[in-house]
């Protein structure tokens, strides 16, 4: 049985719907050219899917746009964590790259987004770029916590049984700052995809981004609508993905101190 | 030791060495032509470029003028994200019923980032003012909304009972209980909101605009005038730090009160 709060749910969800065809089919109060009708949506819909919208199909898009995401997600995890690390673990790290870090954090991503283009154009890597940036700074401070917050006496055991370097890093505080790491990459996740989204919109030549773009200037609201629900749709797959991956890697971590 | 906290003299040592070493191969790549001066102009060059920006006008007008008409829009986002976030919030904290109705549309456009919202924000609010203030409010209106929520939802329910139990009329729960109980977790919200807004104005300026910080840098992007990109990346670095800095004061300052009122 579902619970009452499922029910409720289901209703709002419904009655969301269905007012969006009262407003818009059924009364007219909200024009099409201001926003879709559910029958705009599917017809637009069908249309990016068959013949393709702002130079190919739905799909490509979408593919196009997640590479993006994952390749720069990617390179800022493998910058972003191992720095973390290293700065939770060596003061003296810590100290000189604060300061750095004092400077170029204020900077929100998106502002990344002009220099990108005028040092790598329009294409794929400029975007990676700007992913990079804004996905590295939240993956760099978690993981420096999730070190810092290690309980003394962990460490300290490690210590006094003479633990080798790698395997310290390997078996204790890895897996010890794993919750806090993966808290970090959750706001990365998103801060990519917020930030791909705006690096498209301002330039490319293909992506989701691109896609809301043309739509835009062809004042075509069933598009954009396809668009945004695209992002949406794609944000919150990755987002169950790595939910998923942190279910498994903590449930090791579990075991592991067990 | 690992842990052994640095002496301030060494901290200070450190310091300086990462940032004289961050500027000076910055000077390097620069100034030896490693990477052309065109694309990553000399530190100083950039400094008097936003000297230089202070008073001349660039797409339109100065530095400050164009950071003052950003700030306008900001300041309108950010203000109406948290009118209606931090009310919506506590009541959804307060009535289940609101909180069942509200959060499946809210979780179903979470995911949707701020940004996503600049072609409807356009169409329906032209890109002057109000196209620009949507998407500061998409931005900022999330953290407003859960952190106030989460504020109500978990004050302490023996309060609430107590209160209740006192013969305590809802009203004054409401003002006296729970919106105090839930200071804290909604300050800790504004300050995320404040950045989050900040951040989607660069995106919106950068997008849609005809004035402001945002389109400065786009109009500098078009001219391959990479020193005014970068100043406009510091001026918003800075405005966003000092915008950081005063939320900063004001929750110290609020703490303080309420720890005297107590």
């Amino acid at each position: 049985m579902i619970g009452r709060r499922q029910k409720i749910g289901l209703a709002t969800i419904l009655g969301v719907l269905l007012l969006w065809y009262v407003v818009t089919t059924a009364t007219g109060l909200i024009g099409g050219g201001r926003f879709p009708s559910p029958a705009d949506f599917w017809a637009s819909f069908l249309q990016v899917n068959t013949r393709g919208y702002a130079g190919s199909v739905l799909v490509n898009h979408a593919i196009h746009s997640l590479n993006l995401v994952i390749m720069g997600f990617t390179v800022a995890i493998c910058t972003g964590v191992p720095l973390g690390l290293w700065m939770g673990w060596n003061r003296k790290v810590e100290a000189a790259i604060n300061p750095v870090f004092l400077i170029i954090r204020p900077i929100p991503p998106l502002a990344w987004i002009p220099l990108a283009i005028l040092w790598l154009g329009l294409g794929g890597a400029a975007k990676i770029m700007v992913i990079w940036f804004s996905a590295f700074v939240p993956a760099v401070i978690n993981a420096f916590a999730g070190v810092r917050n290690i309980d003394r006496p962990v460490l300290e055991a490690a210590h006094m049984l003479d633990t080798p370097r790698w395997r310290l890093v390997r078996e204790v505080i890895v897996p010890a700052s794993l919750p806090m790491i993966f808290t970090g990459l959750r706001l990365s996740l998103q801060a990519s995809w917020t930030t791909l989204v705006a690096a498209e919109l301002v330039g490319a030549l293909m992506g989701i981004g691109f896609v809301l773009n043309m739509a835009q200037q062809d004042i075509y609201p069933g598009m954009i609508l396809v668009g945004m629900v695209t992002v949406g749709l794609l944000g919150w797959s990755t987002t169950y993905l790595l939910g998923t991956v942190e279910r498994r890697a903590l449930a090791w971590n579990v075991a592991a101190r067990d | 030791m690992h842990d052994q906290p640095l002496s301030f003299r060494e901290t200070l040592g450190w310091g300086a060495a990462g940032l004289f070493g961050f500027i000076g191969l910055w000077a390097f790549l620069s100034m030896s032509g490693v990477v052309p001066a065109q694309f990553l102009p000399a530190p100083h060059h950039v400094l008097a470029r936003f000297i230089e920006l202070l008073s001349a006008p660039f797409a339109g007008a100065t530095l400050p003028q164009h950071l003052g008409s950003s700030f306008m829009r900001y300041a309108y986002g950010f203000v109406l994200a948290a009118l209606v976030g931090v009310p919506l919030g506590l009541m959804m904290g307060w009535f289940r019923l609101l909180d069942d109705i509200v959060t499946p549309i809210f979780d179903g456009l979470r995911f949707i980032a701020p940004i996503a919202w600049v072609p409807f924000a356009a169409l329906w609010f032209g890109t002057g003012i109000g196209g620009p203030v949507m998407i500061i409010f998409a931005g900022a209106f999330p953290p407003c909304l859960i952190n106030a929520y989460r504020g109500a939802r978990f004050v302490e329910p023996r309060l609430i009972e107590a209160a209740k139990m006192l013969g305590t009329p809802s009203t004054r729960v409401i003002m006296e209980v729970l919106l105090p109980a839930a200071v804290p977790s909604i300050i800790a919200g504004l300050r995320v909101s404040a950045g989050l807004g900040w951040q989607s104005l660069v995106g919106a300026e950068l997008i849609v605009a005809a004035a402001g910080v945002g389109f400065m840098m786009v109009q500098a992007q078009g001219n391959v005038a990479t020193s005014t990109v970068m100043v406009g990346m510091l001026a918003i670095g800075l405005v966003g730090m000092v915008i950081d800095v005063l939320l900063r004061q004001g929750e110290g300052w609020l703490r303080r009160r309420r720890g005297l009122e107590a």
